[in-house]
């Protein structure tokens, strides 16, 4: 169909046709060149097989030595008590519960980009679902860390589970972060399964491509002897679809729970029902400002241009400024309702908020999370990948900064002014949270080594050699 | 020794897979399987197979899940240690709903991966197909069709030619080594 077509004005038509032919629509493909399916094994595969890259060890090296940080401040954290982190009254939560959220959000992109993207059949999806997907994998174990950390007697962290403790007493299920514990476990596996699903078919690409032995049993143990027929991808497709159904209530009520923590509380600036619907924004907005940050660099690494196109890159950047344009409205409605619902407490905790104690960690956040994220309405910078990157890194700021300001201002100025205080991290903490970044970059450098970075067989889907009707629906 | 699990046809494009598939199912072929470097749309209808059963597993893994969280909530909460919170009643269907709700969706997780691993026969250690010398491609760019032995309709000879007609390249029988 080209684009250039016109409808033709016939004279002697009939006022009303008989069949209205839908105007041409003009579709990028989604992957350009007129790539063959061969390539996209070989440019995938390759990446796999090829000799691990100088820059690779490089990173991976600087990335572990970032992630000892977060090895050695929790082993002076069990070593030494939980005083070497700056929580204390009234701010008791601190970094430990803002990192918590903050990483648990950014895996919300990679089951939004999987599942729900999936469920709306749209198709650029293919070529950046598995990246995001082993982002969400990772920042899940990230976020594990802290809340398992921050209970303060890690060996009692087993009280969490529906286990009997040592007086024989069950964990109690009226309180949301027990909910939690359910929650963010269930997401992980769920992610896990879903990630490791969506691999199989690619893996067995790579066993059967594999020359090394331990090539041969790693891939092959992995593949779980997956043999490319349409029986298996009759199941196969099916599964995936159920589960990118399961993974989207999933993900919403993830987010949902999380905000529950807070929104259960009956402290002012928390116990608002606005919570759950803004926090799953927020979530999904840091969520694609991470993807943009870590697939931008792939592409220009690997020479992903023709699978990771400026189509993917627009998109990516209309859901950032779209759900970040959520997240601005949430802002501005908590305020109304603050004002509107005429609690002297909570009209306290707002005007605090923005102007009180911690009033630059306020403004960080809405300059980057709501004014930031405008300029993508331009083509212009949607274009400009350096500037687009350095954008997404801003909203990665910006959204650290929200569960910053959520969780401190709150605690720091509560009902009593006898029991204000004021929190600051210390070294431990930075160092605690800093190195989390090394951990997933070790994780995130070691899925680019041995695994698949693309759905090869969902990519080869949505190219027009694999439409057996030539075009034609 | 080996022995001959079927015949192999390869076919360069979806296209041509697709509709040699239509021809093998008219024909009345029974033991037969498309490989294919991704999920061909239609290519079910054309085979002639019905829907996938992996719903079953995920209803039962989510029906399972649902019950076992109720019955968790009441059993801890409830029955063998009661806890008192707030002055409320031990247990009540709504508050732990988030409980069961989660594993709802993990049960029906698990039931839809382990569904399809049961469906499809995997794990599974090795199969005849994989001995074709060029069984690599169809996971790449090649499309392929096998008429197994065990067909009753299968003829060393016929079938070969039939597949040939169909525009097949490289027609191989695929042997199965044993020792």
């Amino acid at each position: 169909m080209s684009a250039a077509a016109k409808p033709k004005v016939d004279k002697d038509a009939p006022a009303i046709l008989k069949k209205v032919d839908p105007a041409p629509w003009k579709e990028e493909p989604l992957v350009l060149n007129r790539r063959s399916l061969h390539w996209v094994t070989e440019k995938i595969c390759g990446i796999v097989e090829a000799k691990t890259p100088t820059w690779w060890w490089w990173c991976f090296i600087t990335a572990l030595c970032v992630a000892s940080f977060t090895g050695i401040g929790l082993a002076y954290l069990v070593s030494t008590g939980v005083g070497v982190w700056g929580n204390n009254n009234p701010v008791n939560w601190g970094w430990a519960i803002v990192n918590f959220v903050f990483w648990i959000g950014i895996g919300h992109a990679g089951t939004l980009i999987s599942a729900v993207l999936c469920l709306l059949k749209q198709k650029w999806r293919t070529s950046i679902n598995r990246a995001s997907e082993a982002m969400t994998v990772f920042a899940v174990l990230c976020a594990g860390i802290f809340p398992l950390f921050h209970v303060g007697r890690i060996w009692f962290a087993w009280w969490l589970f529906p286990l009997p403790n040592s007086n024989a007493i069950w964990p109690q299920f009226r309180s949301p972060l027990e909910w939690d514990v359910f929650a963010v476990s269930t997401y992980a596996t769920v992610s896990i399964l879903f990630w490791y699903m969506g691999m199989i078919p690619d893996l067995a690409v790579i066993r059967d491509r594999a020359k090394q032995t331990w090539r041969k049993y790693f891939y092959g143990f992995l593949a779980m002897g997956w043999r490319n027929a349409n029986n298996h991808w009759r199941n196969f497709e099916m599964a995936y679809l159920l589960l990118a159904g399961l993974s989207t209530p999933l993900v919403l009520s993830v987010h949902t729970i999380v905000s529950f923590d807070f929104a259960v509380a009956n402290l002012p600036g928390w116990h608002t029902t606005i919570f759950p619907p803004y926090f799953v924004a927020g979530a999904i907005f840091s969520g694609f400002g991470m993807v943009l940050t870590l697939l931008l660099p792939l592409r220009a690494v690997f020479g992903l241009h023709d699978l990771i196109t400026q189509k993917h890159i627009d998109n990516m950047c209309k859901i950032t400024l779209a759900t970040g344009s959520l997240v601005g409205y949430a802002y501005a409605m908590e305020f109304f309702i603050a004002w509107y619902g005429a609690n002297s407490y909570e009209g306290f905790a707002f005007v605090n908020r923005a102007f009180g104690n911690y009033w630059w960690a306020y403004w960080t956040m809405v300059s980057c999370n709501v004014i930031c994220p405008q300029l993508f309405w331009f083509k212009k910078i949607r274009e400009n990948t350096p500037l687009v990157w350095i954008i997404a890194i801003f909203v990665n700021v910006g959204m650290w900064f929200e569960r910053f300001v959520i969780a401190n201002t709150t605690l720091s100025r509560d009902f009593l002014p006898s029991s204000w205080g004021y929190y600051s991290p210390t070294v431990v903490d930075i160092f605690t949270f800093a190195g989390t970044f090394g951990f997933f970059s070790v994780l995130f450098l070691l899925f680019l080594r041995f695994l698949p970075l693309m759905p090869m067989a969902e990519v080869k889907s949505v190219m027009p050699a694999a439409d057996p009707h030539g075009g034609k629906h | 020794m080996d022995i001959k699990y079927g015949v192999s046809a390869t076919f360069n494009s979806a296209k041509d897979l697709y509709d040699a598939a239509g021809k093998v199912r008219e024909e009345g072929y029974s033991n037969w399987e498309c490989y294919t470097p991704m999920p061909v749309h239609g290519l079910d209808a054309q085979m002639g197979v019905g829907r996938s059963h992996v719903p079953r597993f995920t209803l039962a893994g989510g029906v399972t899940g649902f019950f076992l969280g109720i019955l968790l909530v009441w059993y801890m909460n409830s029955f063998d240690y009661p806890l008192i919170v707030g002055g409320k009643p031990y247990f009540s269907p709504i508050f732990p709903f988030p409980v069961y709700y989660e594993l709802t969706i993990l049960f029906a997780a698990f039931g839809t991966l382990f569904g399809m691993f049961f469906l499809n026969g995997l794990p599974r250690h090795n199969h005849p197909v994989f001995e074709h010398p060029n069984f690599v491609r169809t996971g790449d760019d090649k499309f392929m069709i096998v008429i197994e032995v065990e067909d009753p309709k299968f003829d060393d000879d016929e079938t070969q030619e039939f597949l040939k007609d169909l525009g097949g390249k490289s027609v191989t029988m695929i042997r199965e080594p044993i020792d």
